[in-house]
């Protein structure tokens, strides 16, 4: 097993969002969490990646507790896209991917041929070469989700946390991101774990889904078992009809109306 | 590579910078006097004024700029805000207070006030830091704590010199900053801890260009934030209240110093770090000449002519170059 959170607790704010979550991640496969907003989903991801420190409960990477490995240990095989970050005006996609590097860099020491070698390789993969010299600020929105990426990819993880990759990007972006993540999991057998607001991309990307629902999981499984009128009527009040997609082979719907 | 050279140009800046303000003045001393007064002629006239006068407060002079522009360079990344500098972070205000608490309470103790001042800098910062921990520090609570605590401080300095105002006269030159009167002694209360902060920081411009990045992509490049930015945040009020205590509220130069560096030379620390050492040292050297020549014999304190030639200046940068996002 690569992860595992064993009745996790956690606090937003001063509200309790996470009543026991027991959650399990293999290798190599994508897992995506999804909920209505307010069920805890986003605090999940955070508290798995390390970013937040649940109330109770542990998370575990290959079986060891997390709190028991340095931050920059764990770096070395976890990568994190979060929704908020910043990047200054005046930082170069090159410059970005190489702070991926920077769990690998003992103290003080600057990168090497080595490090050179994988930040062009992790350019490579997320197709950045053209772009290396760019200023991140002047790229467009999927280019810059392409640039992240890459930075997390020069981490050379094993494991890859990403908090909803798809928000505020154009439909085209958003697949390109989505189809980016599919090829590394492929191509590296990266695990991957991603909070995903459209349940269609969801049930058309992911091997497993856990459904949250007001800090509890609701239910969890392959996307076929998840995607169905009653779960999406109970969870997302919605009504729906149910198809499959032939061509990716997936089941999708389209919402009818609030119930 | 236009950034080293650019880095080239600050370090003669520096220097220019120095022997101006070691030769200008009542008596007037070429570079060269000044190199063999110091060097070979120790018993001359020239070697007087410059080793005893000239030469320690050019020095402070350098070691301020250096202390409040790291200072300020630091806690912009850090806080991740343009407008954060050591004032945000309660050093000035609380550095002030309690100076003048001792020199108008306490006046026969008038040489604690240095020390007092920097105590007082550091208490206020770990202070702030404690009242807006809440399952960590966040950067905006941080402002916020900062601006309210140093308001605090301020009403109280305002309400001293309110009370005491036939002691406030010997205040006002702290209150402006002023390099008047320095003495080896006071390169004392400031080298030790200028030395410190560089050889902490020389190893540490990745750490901040990280944190820059946002807390959980640092916490995902495997950087401890919380622990990180605490010792960012210790680190700059050392250095600022060292300054501080030596020559007064000098603010400005913790503002805009970074800023203007990062104008020349970038945002990367690698850069913007050595950048502001030499650029904060030269601003500081030229102003403090400056303060002394201009309305010579009399001397208007160098806080005074920073902003007034500074902001301006900023102010052209700013219309000029649109980086500050």
């Amino acid at each position: 097993m690569k992860m595992e959170g064993k009745s996790l607790y956690g606090k937003y704010g001063d509200k309790l969002v996470l009543k026991g979550i027991d959650i399990k991640i293999e290798n190599g496969e994508i897992v995506t969490i999804i909920g209505p907003n307010g069920s805890g989903k986003s605090t999940l991801i955070k508290i798995l990646s390390r970013c937040l420190k649940p109330m109770s409960g542990n998370v575990f990477l290959e079986g060891v507790d997390i709190t028991k490995i340095s931050t920059k240990e764990i770096a070395k095989k976890v990568a994190i896209l979060p929704q908020v970050k910043n990047v200054s005006y005046d930082i170069t996609v090159e410059g970005l991917v190489s702070y991926g590097r920077y769990p690998h860099l003992k103290f003080g020491k600057r990168i090497g041929e080595k490090d050179l070698e994988i930040i062009h390789w992790a350019l490579e993969k997320t197709a950045l070469t053209n772009l290396k010299d760019r200023y991140v600020n002047t790229l467009s929105g999927g280019e810059r989700q392409r640039a992240w990426i890459a930075m997390a990819l020069a981490q050379k993880p094993e494991v890859l946390f990403l908090d909803e990759p798809t928000t505020y990007l154009d439909i085209s972006y958003q697949l390109e991101v989505l189809e980016l993540v599919k090829e590394l999991n492929e191509s590296l057998g990266l695990t991957v774990i991603m909070v995903l607001h459209d349940l269609n991309q969801a049930a058309r990307y992911s091997d497993n889904i856990y459904v949250l629902k007001d800090g509890e999981i609701f239910q969890y499984g392959r996307p076929k078992n998840i995607i169905e009128s009653k779960l999406l009527k109970d969870v997302f009040r919605i009504e729906s009809n149910i198809y499959t997609d032939e061509v990716n082979n997936c089941p999708y719907f389209i919402a009818n109306k609030i119930i | 590579m236009r950034k080293s050279a650019v880095l080239i140009i600050l370090i003669l800046l520096s220097v220019i910078s120095f022997f101006l303000s070691v030769g200008i003045g009542a008596v007037k001393i070429s570079p060269v006097d000044i190199v063999r007064s110091i060097f070979y002629e120790q018993d001359s006239v020239n070697y007087q004024i410059i080793w005893n006068v000239r030469i320690p407060r050019t020095i402070t002079a350098a070691l301020v700029g250096i202390s409040l522009s790291l200072s300020g360079a630091i806690l912009q990344g850090v806080m991740r805000n343009p407008l954060a500098s050591p004032n945000t972070i309660g050093v000035s205000s609380s550095a002030g207070f309690s100076a003048l608490l001792i020199l108008i309470l306490f006046p026969n103790y008038y040489n604690l006030v240095p020390l007092g001042a920097f105590l007082g800098a550091l208490l206020a910062t770990l202070f702030i830091y404690s009242l807006s921990y809440k399952n960590g520090a966040l950067p905006t609570r941080l402002i916020l704590a900062g601006v309210a605590v140093s308001s605090l401080f301020s009403a109280g300095s305002n309400g001293l010199m309110t009370f005491y105002p036939d002691r406030v006269h010997g205040v006002i030159n702290f209150m402006v900053g002023g390099l008047s009167a320095i003495t080896w002694k006071d390169i004392n209360m400031i080298l030790p801890y200028t030395i410190l902060g560089i050889m902490i920081l020389i190893f540490l411009p990745n750490r901040l260009n990280i944190l820059i990045l946002g807390d959980e992509i640092a916490t995902g490049l495997g950087v401890n934030v919380e622990r990180t930015r605490l010792i960012f945040i210790i680190l700059s009020s050392i250095l600022a209240g060292s300054a501080v205590s030596v020559v007064g509220l000098l603010s400005f130069v913790g503002l805009i110093v970074p800023h203007m560096t990062r104008m020349f030379i970038g945002s990367d620390y690698k850069y913007l770090f050595p950048g502001s050492i030499f650029f904060g040292a030269s601003v500081v050297m030229i102003c403090d000449t400056l303060s002394r020549v201009l309305f010579a014999p009399a001397e208007i304190p160098v806080g005074v002519i920073m902003s007034a030639f500074g902001a301006p200046f900023f102010l052209y940068l700013l219309r000029k170059k649109e980086v500050m996002k």
